[in-house]
């Protein structure tokens, strides 16, 4: 949104309402704007998928810190800096050739903020959370992403503070060198969706 | 409760329809990037807890819930709570004019200077309790079928169905006494079911959910 069609539009009725409010907070002394103004800067510009895209990487480079990440996924993500709200009690989940996981939360829109950021607003829609615990396949493929008959597909449905993130497989004929690092953080991007693309896809580029 | 947020497995919702990623921004107005923050820091206040939060955005009429936007929720859930915990008045919001004579403790107030490092540490729900856990991984359960009238985290499609404990979290921060103002642990387990013993036979249904239950939602089989 550009700032000219931004004063141009007139403001509805609801983000009046949110105005209002936040004044009414303000004036009473319960809320800091400029602690608002940190808490948006914080989840768009530094708390994001580019965390979790490094996570993926050290998994996929470095075998015992992807040992570490499936045994106690809190303190491996921990050890990289990646802590706190809504990261609390973490768990990686590993695709393989014959499983292909995939996130949900049913009942409202938990996500692994520590390393996948605020969710995508599929995640957090209403038929996502309505069909991805009864027709996972019907969703991935809604997705692009067709599984094969003989890969079991498994649905973590998160409806307590225990926050998942997917580990992707690496995708085949990377190599060792300087682009590795583009691969790595290409494919990294199927984690950033949790589950929602087929390992190795490369169409999103995850941000080093 | 039975309420409108519980969506597994509803039908009729349309398609999912996902943005393309790279060009999804992570707020889609300005208003979102306020009530988003205003839900954070308002809870600071310590005037409620996760689950009462949660509670509150799920007690709004059905229809009113699944009608409205994500933020648009989360802002109808804040009002509830501010005004339930006597922070704000019915009058002061209809009004949009504070009563000065009702002055209001700000010392939890969040402040900018606090806030990277209030979102790095969290708040963790784990619990010690005193209790052994009352199933070993590999048991089987069946959920009970309970209806609790407040809030809860056991999904309507899980109750009453058999499944297989995979894993033992410790125990958590009970979510159906949290909500009513009390912190109480409970033993938090991940079980799986088959999609067969959640929906029935068919050719769908070759995959399994694995869903986090605390112990008082579960029996022995």
């Amino acid at each position: 949104m550009s700032d000219h069609n931004h004063h141009t539009e007139p403001p509805s009725d609801f983000e009046l309402k949110v105005k209002a409010l936040e004044s009414l907070l303000v004036e009473k002394g319960l809320v800091d704007p400029a602690a608002l103004d940190a808490l948006i800067d914080t989840y768009e510009n530094r708390v994001g998928p580019k965390n979790g895209a490094q996570v993926v990487a050290r998994a996929w480079t470095e075998p015992e810190f992807k040992d570490w990440l499936l045994k106690d996924a809190t303190a491996a993500i921990g050890s990289i800096g990646f802590t706190g709200r809504q990261g609390e009690h973490m768990k990686v989940i590993e695709n393989t050739p014959t499983v292909h996981n995939l996130v949900v939360c049913t009942l409202c829109s938990c996500y692994p903020w520590t390393v996948l950021g605020l969710p995508p607003v599929w995640y957090k829609s209403a038929p996502y959370r309505a069909r991805a615990v009864i027709d996972p396949r019907g969703v991935l493929a809604e997705f692009g992403t067709e599984i094969g008959p003989d890969v079991e597909i498994k649905v973590w449905d998160s409806t307590s503070e225990m926050r998942y993130m997917v580990l992707p497989e690496r995708p085949a004929g990377t190599v060792l060198g300087f682009d590795i690092r583009d691969a790595v953080y290409g494919a990294a991007g199927a984690a950033c969706r949790n589950g929602r693309l087929d390992p190795g896809c490369t169409d999103v580029p995850g941000q080093p | 409760m039975n309420g409108g947020h519980d969506l597994g497995g509803m039908h009729g919702l349309g398609p999912i329809d996902p943005e393309p990623e790279q060009g999804e921004p992570i707020f889609h107005r300005e208003w979102e990037q306020r009530v988003f923050a205003l839900n954070l820091a308002t809870g600071f206040l310590r005037h409620w807890n996760l689950d009462e939060s949660r509670h509150a955005r799920e007690r709004q009429h059905p229809a009113d819930y699944m009608r409205n936007s994500y933020y648009e929720n989360w802002f109808n859930g804040l009002i509830t709570l501010l005004v339930e915990k006597g922070l704000v008045t019915q009058s002061e919001l209809d009004s949009g004019t504070v009563n000065l004579s009702e002055p209001l403790s700000t010392a939890a107030v969040l402040q900018a200077a606090d806030v990277e490092t209030a979102m790095l540490k969290g708040g963790p729900v784990n619990m010690e309790v005193d209790q052994a856990p009352r199933f070993l991984i590999g048991d089987s359960v069946q959920v009970r079928n309970m209806n609790p009238e407040g809030h809860t985290r056991l999904p309507r499609y899980a109750r009453g169905k058999q499944g297989v404990v995979d894993d033992h979290h410790g125990a958590h921060v009970y979510p159906d006494s949290q909500a009513l103002g009390v912190r109480e642990g409970q033993h938090l387990y991940s079980v799986s079911f088959s999609a067969a013993q959640l929906w029935g036979q068919g050719d769908k249904n070759g995959f399994r959910v694995s869903i986090d239950l605390w112990e008082p939602y579960l029996d022995s089989v």
